[in-house]
């Protein structure tokens, strides 16, 4: 019996790695300088730390240390990537392009360029979660200067063709950015190789600390520059205003360094026990996997239980598996997941998902104990489900007229 | 969120939960919600010919906690009452007792409307007419 309760929810985010929290301490009580602070010791010591910690991040990526930029998150790296970016370049043109199942973040920026004038194209994904890429071709347009697509999608998982997509935007002399907070530090991702000019990623979700984040802005073929959206002292280059975290830094620095020593290692143990949940859990009848299957990160499973709805499964277990539904049974709109949605999943699929994401701390035991929580919520759901009974009486449901409310 | 015990009692244990044959004359089914709003509740009736009293109540709910909760108590309130008094059966009751917090109020609705949906089929079957329900706004 593992110890509960489980934490089955590293898409939101992860637990710092202890190793992590070890390298950080120091520098929040007697390293604690101001790495702006060019004139004293404790000033170089900061620096001196946070420089090392670039070289970190931009190993793991691919990149020069000089390329990355230290934000607060992703978040704000990608408000920092979109409207750096429309503000820079308002002389080329004034059109973004990105995909309908992109993080809040992305696409409540874009709703905001849109508002300042600038024209975006919200891309349709194909059933498995992948963008189009004759889509994203035909979307391509003289005053197009950005393209905004994730690396890999936070709720199921579906890794974009990220080089199909960057080989598209230069050939067309458009700049790529990609959200790659889920993939970053869980996947090999090198920007020269995928092609990418900005990238967005976060602390938290490669088991360092919350309240970091970087954005890679490429310097050479071609040099990107983002206006500031954050105005003060003119921290990193100018672009990121604002003292910087030094012990966060030093965090995300370790935790990407681990990352890239580890990723092999810990992929093939995480994606072997993912794929023996996600095996036992779609023994059960009408169940179904979300998104793209092959192109997926190793550690995430979305799954629909039919005629069971997310939020009442995950009750049966949710004070000792923690897990996602895709179902929002609490907002006044009762809208399901718009990322399942934008799959072509009918609204009662979507609302009878969870996702499971594992992560590095995530054990055998674990595993096999959720599998038998949840096998077993199913089953006693749906013999509480007059869904269930019309299915299993041969009804189709379509055919009935339900009382939309 | 955390869910009130009341609720998590009846989603643990919940009471009544079952098929009438819908096809006896004294068996009232209503059948409410939809599939793609992420609840929808069956709840049925049998009423006693001889005393007029609901003898029995059964449901069957797709949903979350929260709307489980509201149809199981619903059934048990059910049992013993007249379908006059059964009528009378407020969401508002329901929310009180299982401590429904404000965003789950509408399964407490749905929970209503299911009591009035069977009862309405149980009237219209034995020749009565239907009685009027004026529609909740909260859903």
């Amino acid at each position: 019996m593992p110890k509960l309760p489980i934490y089955l929810d590293n898409n939101a985010t992860t637990p710092m790695d202890p190793r992590v929290l070890e390298t950080m301490l120091p520098y929040f009580t007697e390293k604690f300088g101001n790495a702006a602070s060019r004139n004293h010791p404790f000033g170089w010591e900061a620096e001196e730390a946070v420089d090392y910690a670039r070289e970190q991040v931009a190993k793991l990526i691919g990149a020069d240390p000089k390329e990355i930029i230290f934000t607060s998150g992703a978040t704000e790296s990608d408000n920092l990537a979109i409207k750096g970016v429309f503000e820079m370049y308002t002389s080329k043109g004034n059109h973004i392009i990105t995909a309908n199942t992109e993080h809040k973040a992305v696409l409540d920026t874009c709703k905001h360029i849109e508002k300042l004038g600038g024209e975006v194209t919200y891309l349709e994904v194909k059933a498995d979660g992948r963008i189009d890429l004759t889509e994203l071709k035909a979307a391509i347009k003289p005053t197009t200067v950005l393209i905004s697509i994730m690396y890999a999608n936070n709720e199921i998982g579906t890794i974009q063709p990220v080089k199909e997509i960057s080989a598209l935007a230069k050939k067309h002399g458009v700049l790529f950015f990609t959200d790659a907070t889920q993939a970053v530090g869980k996947i090999p991702v090198d920007v020269n190789k995928d092609g990418i000019d900005l990238m967005a990623f976060s602390g938290h979700k490669m088991y360092g600390p919350k309240g970091v984040g970087a954005l890679y802005v490429r310097r050479k073929n071609p040099r990107v520059k983002v206006t500031a959206q954050i105005d003060g002292g003119g921290h990193e280059r100018g672009m990121r205003s604002g003292t910087l975290n030094v012990p966060g830094i030093v965090g995300l620095g370790k935790a990407c360094e681990i990352c890239m020593l580890e990723m092999e290692k810990d992929t093939k143990r995480i994606s072997a026990m993912r794929d023996k949940l996600e095996n036992a859990l779609l023994k059960l009848e009408e169940a179904y996997v979300n998104g793209s299957v092959e192109h997926r990160l190793p550690h995430v499973s979305n799954i629909s239980f039919k005629y069971v709805e997310g939020e009442g499964l995950m009750m049966g277990f949710n004070k000792n598996i923690a897990v996602s539904s895709g179902s929002a049974c609490t907002s006044a709109s009762l809208e399901p997941s718009y990322v399942l949605k934008a799959l072509g999943l009918g609204d009662d699929l979507a609302h009878s998902s969870l996702r499971f994401g594992l992560g590095r701390f995530t054990t055998e035991d674990q595993i096999d104990y959720t599998i038998e929580q949840v096998s077993k919520t199913v089953t006693k759901l749906r013999e509480m489900s007059p869904l269930w009974e019309m299915y299993k009486e041969g009804i189709d449901l379509n055919t009935i007229e339900w009382a939309h409310h | 969120m955390a869910y009130s015990e009341k609720v998590i009692d009846h989603y643990q244990n919940p009471k009544n939960v079952g098929t009438l044959d819908k096809s006896k004359s004294n068996v009232g089914t209503g059948l409410v919600g939809a599939p793609e709003c992420g609840d929808v509740m069956r709840l049925q009736i049998e009423v006693d010919d001889a005393t007029g009293l609901i003898k029995d109540a059964k449901f069957k709910t797709f949903g979350c906690g929260s709307a489980i909760a509201s149809s199981s108590l619903a059934t048990e309130w059910l049992k013993g009452k007249t379908i006059d008094e059964a009528i009378t059966i407020d969401n508002m009751d329901i929310v009180e007792e299982l401590n429904l917090p404000p965003v789950k109020i509408h399964c407490s609705v749905l929970a209503e409307d299911a009591i009035k949906a069977a009862i309405n089929d149980y009237r219209i079957k034995n020749g009565m007419e239907a009685l009027r329900t004026d529609e909740k706004v909260i859903h």
